[in-house]
Protein backbone atom coordinates (compact mmCIF):
# COMPACT_ATOMS: atom_id res chain seq x y z
CA UNK A 1 0.00 0.00 0.00
CA UNK A 2 1.04 3.77 -0.76
CA UNK A 3 1.87 4.79 2.94
CA UNK A 4 5.44 4.82 4.18
CA UNK A 5 6.88 5.21 8.02
CA UNK A 6 7.68 8.91 8.81
CA UNK A 7 9.37 10.35 11.71
CA UNK A 8 6.71 12.47 13.18
CA UNK A 9 3.82 11.13 11.09
CA UNK A 10 2.84 8.71 8.60
CA UNK A 11 3.27 10.47 5.24
CA UNK A 12 1.45 9.00 1.84
CA UNK A 13 3.31 8.17 -1.20
CA UNK A 14 2.32 10.16 -3.10
CA UNK A 15 3.21 8.92 -6.38
CA UNK A 16 2.18 5.40 -5.75
CA UNK A 17 -1.24 6.96 -4.84
CA UNK A 18 -1.48 8.77 -7.72
CA UNK A 19 -1.42 5.74 -10.28
CA UNK A 20 -4.28 4.66 -8.09
CA UNK A 21 -6.61 7.18 -9.99
CA UNK A 22 -7.05 6.75 -13.76
CA UNK A 23 -8.41 9.93 -14.48
CA UNK A 24 -4.85 11.93 -13.31
CA UNK A 25 -3.61 10.20 -16.38
CA UNK A 26 -5.90 12.57 -18.53
CA UNK A 27 -4.65 16.10 -20.62
CA UNK A 28 -7.22 19.36 -20.43
CA UNK A 29 -6.30 21.56 -22.89
CA UNK A 30 -2.90 19.92 -24.87
CA UNK A 31 -1.38 20.24 -20.94
CA UNK A 32 -1.31 17.35 -17.84
CA UNK A 33 -4.76 17.78 -15.47
CA UNK A 34 -3.56 19.76 -12.73
CA UNK A 35 -7.06 18.82 -10.90
CA UNK A 36 -7.01 21.65 -7.43
CA UNK A 37 -11.32 21.15 -7.15
CA UNK A 38 -11.12 18.13 -4.96
CA UNK A 39 -13.05 19.86 -2.55
CA UNK A 40 -16.14 20.00 -4.89
CA UNK A 41 -15.28 16.10 -5.36
CA UNK A 42 -12.63 14.01 -5.32
CA UNK A 43 -11.93 11.77 -7.95
CA UNK A 44 -12.31 8.18 -7.79
CA UNK A 45 -9.61 4.82 -7.04
CA UNK A 46 -9.45 2.16 -9.69
CA UNK A 47 -10.83 -0.19 -6.73
CA UNK A 48 -13.88 2.20 -6.33
CA UNK A 49 -14.52 2.25 -9.90
CA UNK A 50 -14.22 -1.70 -10.06
CA UNK A 51 -16.41 -2.02 -6.72
CA UNK A 52 -19.43 -0.17 -8.43
CA UNK A 53 -18.86 -1.92 -11.67
CA UNK A 54 -18.20 -5.49 -10.30
CA UNK A 55 -21.38 -5.15 -8.39
CA UNK A 56 -23.06 -4.48 -11.55
CA UNK A 57 -21.51 -6.98 -13.60
CA UNK A 58 -22.08 -9.73 -10.64
CA UNK A 59 -24.10 -8.85 -7.47
CA UNK A 60 -26.75 -6.51 -9.15
CA UNK A 61 -30.32 -7.00 -7.22
CA UNK A 62 -31.92 -4.95 -5.35
CA UNK A 63 -30.84 -4.89 -1.76
CA UNK A 64 -33.60 -6.08 1.04
CA UNK A 65 -36.00 -7.57 -1.46
CA UNK A 66 -35.23 -10.81 -3.16
CA UNK A 67 -34.81 -14.21 -1.70
CA UNK A 68 -32.61 -15.34 -4.57
CA UNK A 69 -28.57 -15.62 -4.70
CA UNK A 70 -28.45 -12.21 -6.21
CA UNK A 71 -30.72 -10.57 -3.66
CA UNK A 72 -29.16 -11.90 -0.95
CA UNK A 73 -25.27 -10.75 -2.38
CA UNK A 74 -26.64 -7.48 -2.92
CA UNK A 75 -27.85 -6.61 0.45
CA UNK A 76 -24.47 -8.22 1.75
CA UNK A 77 -22.38 -6.31 -0.11
CA UNK A 78 -25.00 -3.37 0.70
CA UNK A 79 -24.77 -3.91 4.62
CA UNK A 80 -20.92 -4.27 4.43
CA UNK A 81 -20.79 -0.95 3.46
CA UNK A 82 -22.40 0.39 6.06
CA UNK A 83 -20.92 -1.84 9.01
CA UNK A 84 -17.64 -0.62 7.29
CA UNK A 85 -18.63 3.31 7.41
CA UNK A 86 -19.61 2.85 10.84
CA UNK A 87 -16.14 1.55 11.83
CA UNK A 88 -14.62 3.90 10.13
CA UNK A 89 -17.01 7.13 12.34
CA UNK A 90 -16.35 5.16 15.35
CA UNK A 91 -19.99 4.57 15.29
CA UNK A 92 -21.16 2.03 17.99
CA UNK A 93 -22.88 0.34 15.72
CA UNK A 94 -23.97 -0.23 11.72
CA UNK A 95 -27.89 0.77 12.72
CA UNK A 96 -26.72 4.35 13.56
CA UNK A 97 -25.55 4.57 10.22
CA UNK A 98 -28.65 5.90 7.74
CA UNK A 99 -27.54 5.95 3.71
CA UNK A 100 -28.15 9.17 2.09
CA UNK A 101 -27.13 10.91 -1.25
CA UNK A 102 -24.80 13.16 1.19
CA UNK A 103 -24.84 15.41 2.99
CA UNK A 104 -27.32 18.03 1.66
CA UNK A 105 -30.05 15.38 2.20
CA UNK A 106 -28.94 14.31 5.33
CA UNK A 107 -29.19 17.67 7.13
CA UNK A 108 -32.66 18.18 5.48
CA UNK A 109 -33.19 14.47 6.96
CA UNK A 110 -32.47 15.73 10.18
CA UNK A 111 -34.00 19.41 10.15
CA UNK A 112 -37.19 17.71 9.09
CA UNK A 113 -37.27 14.46 10.39
CA UNK A 114 -36.14 15.10 13.82
CA UNK A 115 -36.46 19.39 13.79
CA UNK A 116 -40.05 19.48 12.87
CA UNK A 117 -40.49 16.63 15.30
CA UNK A 118 -39.27 18.49 18.03
CA UNK A 119 -38.65 21.98 17.70
CA UNK A 120 -41.71 24.37 18.79
CA UNK A 121 -41.66 28.53 19.09
CA UNK A 122 -39.11 30.05 20.92
CA UNK A 123 -36.55 27.06 20.32
CA UNK A 124 -33.14 28.55 18.94
CA UNK A 125 -31.23 26.73 16.21
CA UNK A 126 -27.71 28.50 16.55
CA UNK A 127 -25.67 28.13 13.33
CA UNK A 128 -22.19 29.81 12.08
CA UNK A 129 -21.49 32.35 9.57
CA UNK A 130 -19.37 29.70 7.77
CA UNK A 131 -22.03 27.13 6.92
CA UNK A 132 -22.27 25.67 3.58
CA UNK A 133 -25.93 26.67 2.24
CA UNK A 134 -26.68 23.41 3.20
CA UNK A 135 -26.79 23.43 6.26
CA UNK A 136 -29.12 26.75 6.34
CA UNK A 137 -31.52 26.57 4.27
CA UNK A 138 -32.78 23.75 5.18
CA UNK A 139 -33.35 24.98 8.82
CA UNK A 140 -34.46 28.02 7.16
CA UNK A 141 -37.11 25.60 6.15
CA UNK A 142 -38.11 23.97 9.20
CA UNK A 143 -38.29 27.60 11.30
CA UNK A 144 -40.93 28.11 8.84
CA UNK A 145 -42.92 25.64 9.52
CA UNK A 146 -41.80 25.14 13.41
CA UNK A 147 -41.85 29.04 14.29
CA UNK A 148 -38.00 28.28 15.94
CA UNK A 149 -35.36 31.48 15.52
CA UNK A 150 -31.99 31.05 13.52
CA UNK A 151 -29.23 32.44 15.26
CA UNK A 152 -25.78 32.57 14.03
CA UNK A 153 -22.34 32.30 15.55
CA UNK A 154 -20.56 35.36 14.04
CA UNK A 155 -16.82 34.85 12.17
CA UNK A 156 -13.72 36.61 13.03
CA UNK A 157 -11.71 38.68 10.86
CA UNK A 158 -8.93 36.07 10.47
CA UNK A 159 -11.70 33.67 9.46
CA UNK A 160 -12.53 31.85 12.84
CA UNK A 161 -15.54 31.26 14.63
CA UNK A 162 -16.33 33.96 17.24
CA UNK A 163 -16.80 32.00 20.38
CA UNK A 164 -16.65 35.83 22.48
CA UNK A 165 -20.13 35.79 22.70
CA UNK A 166 -21.33 32.35 22.88
CA UNK A 167 -22.68 32.30 26.20
CA UNK A 168 -25.41 34.77 24.92
CA UNK A 169 -26.11 32.75 22.00
CA UNK A 170 -26.02 29.14 23.92
CA UNK A 171 -28.87 29.33 26.02
CA UNK A 172 -31.32 26.91 27.23
CA UNK A 173 -33.39 28.36 24.16
CA UNK A 174 -30.96 26.52 21.83
CA UNK A 175 -32.18 23.20 20.63
CA UNK A 176 -30.03 22.76 17.84
CA UNK A 177 -26.11 23.54 17.08
CA UNK A 178 -25.75 23.36 13.07
CA UNK A 179 -21.88 23.46 12.94
CA UNK A 180 -19.34 22.54 10.11
CA UNK A 181 -16.15 20.12 10.79
CA UNK A 182 -14.29 22.12 8.27
CA UNK A 183 -15.41 25.45 6.12
CA UNK A 184 -15.39 24.76 2.51
CA UNK A 185 -15.11 28.51 1.81
CA UNK A 186 -12.37 29.19 4.47
CA UNK A 187 -10.80 25.56 5.10
CA UNK A 188 -11.28 26.90 8.75
CA UNK A 189 -11.08 23.26 11.24
CA UNK A 190 -13.94 24.30 13.93
CA UNK A 191 -13.24 23.58 17.63
CA UNK A 192 -15.83 20.53 17.69
CA UNK A 193 -15.03 19.03 20.92
CA UNK A 194 -15.47 21.88 22.99
CA UNK A 195 -18.51 23.37 20.93
CA UNK A 196 -20.24 19.89 21.45
CA UNK A 197 -19.47 19.63 25.03
CA UNK A 198 -20.66 23.77 25.50
CA UNK A 199 -24.29 22.43 23.61
CA UNK A 200 -24.42 19.43 25.46
CA UNK A 201 -24.27 21.47 28.78
CA UNK A 202 -27.03 23.39 27.79
CA UNK A 203 -29.20 20.84 26.68
CA UNK A 204 -28.65 21.65 22.82
CA UNK A 205 -28.26 18.64 20.10
CA UNK A 206 -25.43 18.97 18.03
CA UNK A 207 -25.48 18.40 14.01
CA UNK A 208 -22.58 18.36 12.11
CA UNK A 209 -21.69 18.72 8.87
CA UNK A 210 -18.74 16.74 8.16
CA UNK A 211 -18.66 16.86 4.51
CA UNK A 212 -15.17 18.58 4.33
CA UNK A 213 -13.44 17.40 7.71
CA UNK A 214 -14.69 13.36 6.65
CA UNK A 215 -12.37 13.16 3.77
CA UNK A 216 -9.11 14.40 5.40
CA UNK A 217 -9.40 13.64 9.21
CA UNK A 218 -9.87 10.88 11.33
CA UNK A 219 -13.67 11.32 12.96
CA UNK A 220 -14.78 9.10 16.56
CA UNK A 221 -18.44 10.09 16.95
CA UNK A 222 -18.63 8.11 20.17
CA UNK A 223 -15.66 10.05 21.40
CA UNK A 224 -16.55 13.70 20.18
CA UNK A 225 -20.51 12.42 21.50
CA UNK A 226 -21.47 14.07 18.67
CA UNK A 227 -26.03 13.59 18.21
CA UNK A 228 -26.01 13.54 14.30
CA UNK A 229 -23.34 13.75 11.79
CA UNK A 230 -23.93 14.04 7.82
CA UNK A 231 -20.90 13.17 4.92
CA UNK A 232 -20.86 12.76 1.11
CA UNK A 233 -19.28 10.20 -0.29
CA UNK A 234 -18.11 11.90 -3.53
CA UNK A 235 -15.60 14.08 -1.61
CA UNK A 236 -14.12 11.23 0.17
CA UNK A 237 -13.57 8.81 -3.05
CA UNK A 238 -16.48 7.50 -3.30
CA UNK A 239 -19.41 7.73 -6.13
CA UNK A 240 -21.47 10.53 -6.82
CA UNK A 241 -25.06 9.93 -4.08
CA UNK A 242 -23.39 8.17 -1.67
CA UNK A 243 -23.11 9.24 1.92
CA UNK A 244 -25.42 9.12 5.12
CA UNK A 245 -25.90 10.31 8.45
CA UNK A 246 -24.79 8.83 11.61
CA UNK A 247 -27.16 9.64 14.39
CA UNK A 248 -27.36 8.71 17.97
CA UNK A 249 -29.85 5.47 18.43
CA UNK A 250 -32.27 7.11 20.82
CA UNK A 251 -32.08 10.19 18.41
CA UNK A 252 -32.81 7.87 15.09
CA UNK A 253 -35.16 6.45 16.95
CA UNK A 254 -37.48 9.78 17.66
CA UNK A 255 -36.97 10.89 14.17
CA UNK A 256 -39.71 11.23 11.57
CA UNK A 257 -39.19 9.86 8.23
CA UNK A 258 -38.73 12.07 5.21
CA UNK A 259 -40.20 9.92 2.29
CA UNK A 260 -42.73 7.15 2.93
CA UNK A 261 -42.89 4.85 0.46
CA UNK A 262 -41.34 0.58 0.16
CA UNK A 263 -39.37 -1.00 2.44
CA UNK A 264 -39.01 1.49 4.93
CA UNK A 265 -42.83 0.17 6.31
CA UNK A 266 -43.30 -2.46 8.83
CA UNK A 267 -46.76 -2.68 7.91
CA UNK A 268 -49.34 -0.77 5.89
CA UNK A 269 -52.93 -0.50 6.59
CA UNK A 270 -55.67 1.93 4.57
CA UNK A 271 -55.34 4.66 6.76
CA UNK A 272 -51.83 4.44 8.50
CA UNK A 273 -48.66 2.45 8.55
CA UNK A 274 -46.44 1.53 10.96
CA UNK A 275 -42.42 1.74 10.10
CA UNK A 276 -39.72 0.27 10.56
CA UNK A 277 -36.86 0.63 13.06
CA UNK A 278 -33.80 2.49 12.05
CA UNK A 279 -32.02 2.60 10.07
CA UNK A 280 -34.33 1.26 7.41
CA UNK A 281 -37.46 3.59 8.66
CA UNK A 282 -35.49 6.37 6.56
CA UNK A 283 -34.35 3.98 3.11
CA UNK A 284 -37.22 4.50 1.57
CA UNK A 285 -37.85 3.02 -2.30
CA UNK A 286 -34.75 1.67 -4.10
CA UNK A 287 -31.65 3.06 -2.89
CA UNK A 288 -28.17 3.82 -4.38
CA UNK A 289 -26.87 -0.13 -3.47
CA UNK A 290 -24.06 0.32 -6.17
CA UNK A 291 -22.79 3.73 -4.83
CA UNK A 292 -22.90 2.93 -1.37
CA UNK A 293 -20.66 -0.16 -1.95
CA UNK A 294 -18.46 1.90 -3.71
CA UNK A 295 -18.12 4.19 -0.91
CA UNK A 296 -17.27 1.01 1.45
CA UNK A 297 -14.36 0.19 -0.96
CA UNK A 298 -13.78 4.06 -0.62
CA UNK A 299 -13.40 4.40 2.87
CA UNK A 300 -11.34 0.74 3.02
CA UNK A 301 -9.16 2.56 0.51
CA UNK A 302 -8.58 5.20 3.16
CA UNK A 303 -8.42 3.12 5.63
CA UNK A 304 -5.45 1.55 4.10
CA UNK A 305 -3.77 4.62 3.37
CA UNK A 306 -4.19 5.51 7.57
CA UNK A 307 -6.07 8.67 8.30
CA UNK A 308 -3.09 9.92 10.27
CA UNK A 309 -1.30 10.35 6.57
CA UNK A 310 -4.20 11.57 4.47
CA UNK A 311 -4.21 13.93 7.36
CA UNK A 312 -0.48 14.85 7.51
CA UNK A 313 -0.41 15.32 3.87
CA UNK A 314 -2.92 17.56 3.56
CA UNK A 315 -1.56 19.63 6.19
CA UNK A 316 1.59 19.38 4.07
CA UNK A 317 0.37 20.51 0.87
CA UNK A 318 -1.95 23.30 2.47
CA UNK A 319 1.26 24.74 4.40
CA UNK A 320 3.03 24.29 0.81
CA UNK A 321 0.32 26.64 -0.60
CA UNK A 322 -0.15 28.94 1.53
CA UNK A 323 3.30 29.66 1.59
CA UNK A 324 3.72 29.83 -2.49
CA UNK A 325 0.40 31.92 -2.68
CA UNK A 326 1.19 34.15 -0.27
CA UNK A 327 4.59 34.71 -1.96
CA UNK A 328 2.67 35.59 -5.31
CA UNK A 329 0.96 38.34 -4.04
CA UNK A 330 -2.19 36.39 -3.73
CA UNK A 331 -4.72 37.97 -0.48
CA UNK A 332 -6.03 34.53 1.22
CA UNK A 333 -9.47 34.32 3.17
CA UNK A 334 -9.17 32.19 6.26
CA UNK A 335 -6.86 30.99 8.73
CA UNK A 336 -3.13 31.08 7.29
CA UNK A 337 -1.85 28.48 10.41
CA UNK A 338 -2.14 25.16 8.67
CA UNK A 339 -2.25 23.42 11.90
CA UNK A 340 -6.05 24.60 12.35
CA UNK A 341 -7.48 24.67 8.89
CA UNK A 342 -7.94 21.75 6.01
CA UNK A 343 -6.80 22.21 1.92
CA UNK A 344 -9.46 24.19 0.84
CA UNK A 345 -7.72 28.05 0.21
CA UNK A 346 -9.75 30.34 -1.20
CA UNK A 347 -7.71 33.52 -2.33
CA UNK A 348 -8.33 36.73 -4.79
CA UNK A 349 -5.21 37.11 -7.05
CA UNK A 350 -4.63 40.58 -7.59
CA UNK A 351 -7.45 42.06 -9.30
CA UNK A 352 -8.28 39.26 -11.56
CA UNK A 353 -11.73 38.33 -10.93
CA UNK A 354 -12.39 34.79 -10.10
CA UNK A 355 -14.03 33.51 -13.05
CA UNK A 356 -11.75 35.33 -15.11
CA UNK A 357 -9.11 33.39 -13.37
CA UNK A 358 -10.47 30.17 -13.49
CA UNK A 359 -11.06 30.01 -17.18
CA UNK A 360 -7.44 31.38 -17.56
CA UNK A 361 -6.14 27.96 -15.05
CA UNK A 362 -8.17 26.02 -16.87
CA UNK A 363 -6.81 26.75 -21.06
CA UNK A 364 -3.40 25.71 -18.31
CA UNK A 365 -5.10 22.49 -17.92
CA UNK A 366 -5.44 23.77 -13.86
CA UNK A 367 -8.55 23.03 -12.42
CA UNK A 368 -10.21 25.59 -9.63
CA UNK A 369 -13.09 26.61 -8.37
CA UNK A 370 -14.92 29.98 -8.96
CA UNK A 371 -17.33 31.83 -7.10
CA UNK A 372 -19.50 31.75 -3.47
CA UNK A 373 -19.20 27.93 -2.99
CA UNK A 374 -22.22 27.75 -1.28
CA UNK A 375 -21.14 29.92 1.35
CA UNK A 376 -23.03 33.39 0.73
CA UNK A 377 -22.83 34.33 4.47
CA UNK A 378 -18.76 33.75 4.49
CA UNK A 379 -19.02 35.85 0.69
CA UNK A 380 -20.88 39.11 2.47
CA UNK A 381 -18.77 38.76 5.95
CA UNK A 382 -15.50 39.20 3.96
CA UNK A 383 -16.83 41.72 1.73
CA UNK A 384 -16.61 40.08 -1.64
CA UNK A 385 -18.90 38.44 -4.15
CA UNK A 386 -16.54 35.14 -4.68
CA UNK A 387 -13.30 33.60 -4.38
CA UNK A 388 -10.87 31.54 -6.09
CA UNK A 389 -10.62 28.22 -4.59
CA UNK A 390 -7.93 25.19 -4.61
CA UNK A 391 -8.47 22.71 -2.91
CA UNK A 392 -6.52 19.66 -2.38
CA UNK A 393 -6.63 15.64 -1.72
CA UNK A 394 -4.56 12.13 -1.28
CA UNK A 395 -3.17 13.12 -4.60
CA UNK A 396 -2.41 16.47 -5.04
CA UNK A 397 1.31 17.22 -5.62
CA UNK A 398 3.66 20.22 -4.87
CA UNK A 399 4.32 20.24 -8.48
CA UNK A 400 0.64 20.68 -9.06
CA UNK A 401 1.14 23.84 -6.60
CA UNK A 402 3.61 24.90 -8.61
CA UNK A 403 1.44 24.75 -11.70
CA UNK A 404 -0.99 26.90 -10.15
CA UNK A 405 1.43 29.51 -9.09
CA UNK A 406 2.91 29.58 -12.80
CA UNK A 407 -0.51 29.95 -14.20
CA UNK A 408 -1.28 32.77 -11.83
CA UNK A 409 1.33 34.47 -13.96
CA UNK A 410 -0.35 33.98 -17.16
CA UNK A 411 -3.72 35.36 -15.57
CA UNK A 412 -1.64 38.54 -14.51
CA UNK A 413 0.09 38.86 -18.10
CA UNK A 414 -3.24 39.59 -19.72
CA UNK A 415 -5.37 41.11 -16.90
CA UNK A 416 -2.42 43.53 -15.63
CA UNK B 1 -10.63 28.56 -30.24
CA UNK B 2 -8.33 29.72 -27.37
CA UNK B 3 -8.20 32.89 -25.07
CA UNK B 4 -7.06 34.85 -27.70
CA UNK B 5 -10.80 35.29 -28.41
CA UNK B 6 -12.40 35.67 -25.10
CA UNK B 7 -10.39 37.82 -24.25
CA UNK B 8 -9.84 40.13 -26.78
CA UNK B 9 -8.34 42.96 -26.71
CA UNK B 10 -11.90 45.04 -27.31
CA UNK B 11 -13.45 42.77 -23.97
CA UNK B 12 -10.05 43.99 -22.16
CA UNK B 13 -10.66 47.16 -22.94
CA UNK B 14 -13.80 48.02 -22.22
CA UNK B 15 -13.06 45.95 -18.46
CA UNK B 16 -10.12 48.32 -17.85
CA UNK B 17 -11.69 51.47 -18.48
CA UNK B 18 -15.93 50.98 -18.67
CA UNK B 19 -18.08 53.40 -20.66
CA UNK B 20 -20.97 54.72 -18.65
CA UNK B 21 -20.04 53.18 -15.52
CA UNK B 22 -21.12 55.96 -12.63
CA UNK B 23 -24.29 56.90 -11.14
CA UNK B 24 -27.03 58.61 -13.19
CA UNK B 25 -29.18 61.36 -11.41
CA UNK B 26 -31.54 61.76 -13.88
CA UNK B 27 -32.44 58.07 -14.08
CA UNK B 28 -36.02 57.25 -14.84
CA UNK B 29 -35.92 53.77 -14.61
CA UNK B 30 -32.83 51.29 -13.03
CA UNK B 31 -32.33 47.28 -11.69
CA UNK B 32 -30.16 45.50 -9.95
CA UNK B 33 -30.15 42.01 -10.08
CA UNK B 34 -27.17 38.79 -9.40
CA UNK B 35 -25.64 36.37 -11.14
CA UNK B 36 -26.11 33.53 -8.75
CA UNK B 37 -23.15 31.48 -9.88
CA UNK B 38 -21.26 34.22 -8.89
CA UNK B 39 -22.58 36.98 -6.69
CA UNK B 40 -21.76 39.68 -8.80
CA UNK B 41 -24.26 42.08 -9.19
CA UNK B 42 -24.88 44.75 -11.76
CA UNK B 43 -27.24 48.18 -11.78
CA UNK B 44 -28.39 49.24 -14.75
CA UNK B 45 -30.22 52.88 -15.22
CA UNK B 46 -31.44 54.93 -17.99
CA UNK B 47 -32.85 57.97 -18.17
CA UNK B 48 -35.98 57.50 -21.06
CA UNK B 49 -37.78 60.29 -22.50
CA UNK B 50 -40.72 59.72 -25.21
CA UNK B 51 -39.89 56.55 -25.34
CA UNK B 52 -36.14 56.77 -26.19
CA UNK B 53 -33.28 55.64 -23.58
CA UNK B 54 -31.49 59.02 -23.58
CA UNK B 55 -28.79 57.99 -21.45
CA UNK B 56 -27.38 54.88 -20.13
CA UNK B 57 -24.99 53.82 -17.49
CA UNK B 58 -24.70 50.82 -15.21
CA UNK B 59 -22.91 50.15 -11.59
CA UNK B 60 -21.83 47.32 -9.71
CA UNK B 61 -18.81 44.85 -10.07
CA UNK B 62 -17.74 41.45 -11.96
CA UNK B 63 -15.48 39.14 -14.40
CA UNK B 64 -14.56 40.85 -17.27
CA UNK B 65 -16.91 39.41 -19.71
CA UNK B 66 -19.82 40.57 -17.27
CA UNK B 67 -18.39 43.85 -17.11
CA UNK B 68 -17.37 44.29 -20.98
CA UNK B 69 -20.72 42.91 -21.75
CA UNK B 70 -22.47 45.79 -20.04
CA UNK B 71 -19.97 48.56 -20.87
CA UNK B 72 -20.68 48.07 -24.67
CA UNK B 73 -24.30 47.60 -23.84
CA UNK B 74 -24.84 51.15 -22.23
CA UNK B 75 -22.92 52.17 -25.53
CA UNK B 76 -25.21 50.10 -28.12
CA UNK B 77 -28.37 51.19 -26.48
CA UNK B 78 -27.88 55.16 -25.80
CA UNK B 79 -29.36 57.12 -27.85
CA UNK B 80 -32.39 54.50 -29.14
CA UNK B 81 -35.91 54.10 -28.85
CA UNK B 82 -36.80 51.26 -26.24
CA UNK B 83 -37.77 48.22 -29.01
CA UNK B 84 -34.70 48.55 -31.27
CA UNK B 85 -33.12 48.44 -27.57
CA UNK B 86 -35.31 45.31 -26.47
CA UNK B 87 -35.00 43.47 -30.25
CA UNK B 88 -30.97 44.17 -30.00
CA UNK B 89 -31.25 42.79 -26.06
CA UNK B 90 -32.90 39.82 -27.56
CA UNK B 91 -31.14 39.36 -30.67
CA UNK B 92 -27.74 39.34 -28.10
CA UNK B 93 -28.85 36.46 -26.47
CA UNK B 94 -29.64 34.86 -29.31
CA UNK B 95 -26.04 35.32 -30.47
CA UNK B 96 -25.22 33.84 -26.95
CA UNK B 97 -27.57 30.97 -27.55
CA UNK B 98 -25.56 30.33 -31.13
CA UNK B 99 -28.98 31.13 -32.89
CA UNK B 100 -28.18 34.63 -34.66
CA UNK B 101 -25.25 35.35 -36.83
CA UNK B 102 -22.36 37.17 -34.81
CA UNK B 103 -22.22 39.95 -37.76
CA UNK B 104 -20.32 43.66 -37.15
CA UNK B 105 -23.21 45.31 -38.49
CA UNK B 106 -25.25 44.16 -36.34
CA UNK B 107 -23.59 44.15 -33.41
CA UNK B 108 -20.58 46.20 -33.64
CA UNK B 109 -17.88 46.06 -30.50
CA UNK B 110 -20.44 43.18 -29.20
CA UNK B 111 -18.79 40.52 -31.50
CA UNK B 112 -16.25 40.68 -29.64
CA UNK B 113 -17.59 38.41 -26.76
CA UNK B 114 -18.92 35.28 -29.64
CA UNK B 115 -15.82 33.49 -28.10
CA UNK B 116 -18.47 33.47 -25.26
CA UNK B 117 -20.49 30.67 -26.59
CA UNK B 118 -18.29 28.06 -26.08
CA UNK B 119 -18.04 28.60 -22.38
CA UNK B 120 -21.76 27.99 -21.61
CA UNK B 121 -21.12 28.39 -17.57
CA UNK B 122 -20.46 31.89 -18.51
CA UNK B 123 -23.03 32.77 -20.64
CA UNK B 124 -24.45 34.07 -17.86
CA UNK B 125 -22.06 36.45 -17.51
CA UNK B 126 -22.41 37.82 -20.71
CA UNK B 127 -26.15 38.29 -20.53
CA UNK B 128 -26.54 39.83 -16.97
CA UNK B 129 -26.61 43.39 -18.07
CA UNK B 130 -28.94 43.06 -21.03
CA UNK B 131 -31.35 40.83 -18.26
CA UNK B 132 -31.04 43.83 -16.29
CA UNK B 133 -31.39 46.31 -18.83
CA UNK B 134 -34.72 44.41 -20.34
CA UNK B 135 -36.13 44.35 -16.51
CA UNK B 136 -35.70 47.60 -15.95
CA UNK B 137 -37.85 48.54 -19.21
CA UNK B 138 -40.02 46.33 -18.28
CA UNK B 139 -40.83 47.45 -14.90
CA UNK B 140 -42.55 50.71 -13.67
CA UNK B 141 -39.32 52.70 -13.29
CA UNK B 142 -39.09 51.83 -9.43
CA UNK B 143 -35.73 50.39 -8.17
CA UNK B 144 -35.71 47.07 -7.90
CA UNK B 145 -33.27 44.14 -6.87
CA UNK B 146 -34.20 40.51 -7.74
CA UNK B 147 -31.84 37.85 -8.66
CA UNK B 148 -32.49 35.21 -11.93
CA UNK B 149 -33.91 32.60 -11.23
C1 LIG C 1 -19.11 22.02 3.95
C2 LIG C 1 -20.08 21.41 2.98
N1 LIG C 1 -21.29 21.07 3.38
C3 LIG C 1 -22.19 20.50 2.56
C4 LIG C 1 -21.91 20.25 1.25
C5 LIG C 1 -22.96 19.64 0.38
O1 LIG C 1 -22.59 18.36 0.02
P1 LIG C 1 -23.39 17.53 -1.04
O2 LIG C 1 -23.52 18.40 -2.25
O3 LIG C 1 -22.54 16.35 -1.28
O4 LIG C 1 -24.70 17.19 -0.45
C6 LIG C 1 -20.66 20.60 0.76
C7 LIG C 1 -20.30 20.36 -0.64
O5 LIG C 1 -20.09 21.23 -1.43
C8 LIG C 1 -19.71 21.19 1.65
O6 LIG C 1 -18.51 21.54 1.22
Amino acid sequence: MAVTEGAAAETLDVERVRADFPILAREVNGRPLVYLDSAATSHKPQRVIDAVADFYARHNANAHRGIHTLGEEATELYEDARARLARFFGAPAPETIVFTRGTTESINLVAQGWGRTVLREGDEILLTEMEHHSNIVPWQMTVEVTGARLRYIPLTDDGLLDLSGLDALLTERTKVLGVTGMSNALGTITPLAELIAAAHAVGAVVVVDAAQLAPHHAIDVAALDVDFLAFSGHKMLGPTSSGGLYGKAELLERMAPMLGGGEMISEVFHDHATYKSPPYRFEAGTMEVAEQVGLGAAVAYLQELGMDAVRAHERAITAYALERLAEAGATIYGPTDPAIRGGAVSFWYKDVHPHDLAQILNEEGVAIRAGHHCAQLVMRRYGTPATARASFYVYTTTQEIDALIAALATAEAIFA
Amino acid sequence: MALDDIYKEVILDHYKNPRNKRPLERATVSCTRNNPLCGDEITVLANVEDGTLREVAFQGAGCSISQASASMMTEAVAGRPVEEALDLAAAFRGMMAGEVEPTEERFGDLVALKGVVRYPIRIKCAVLAWDVLQESLAGDGEATATSIH
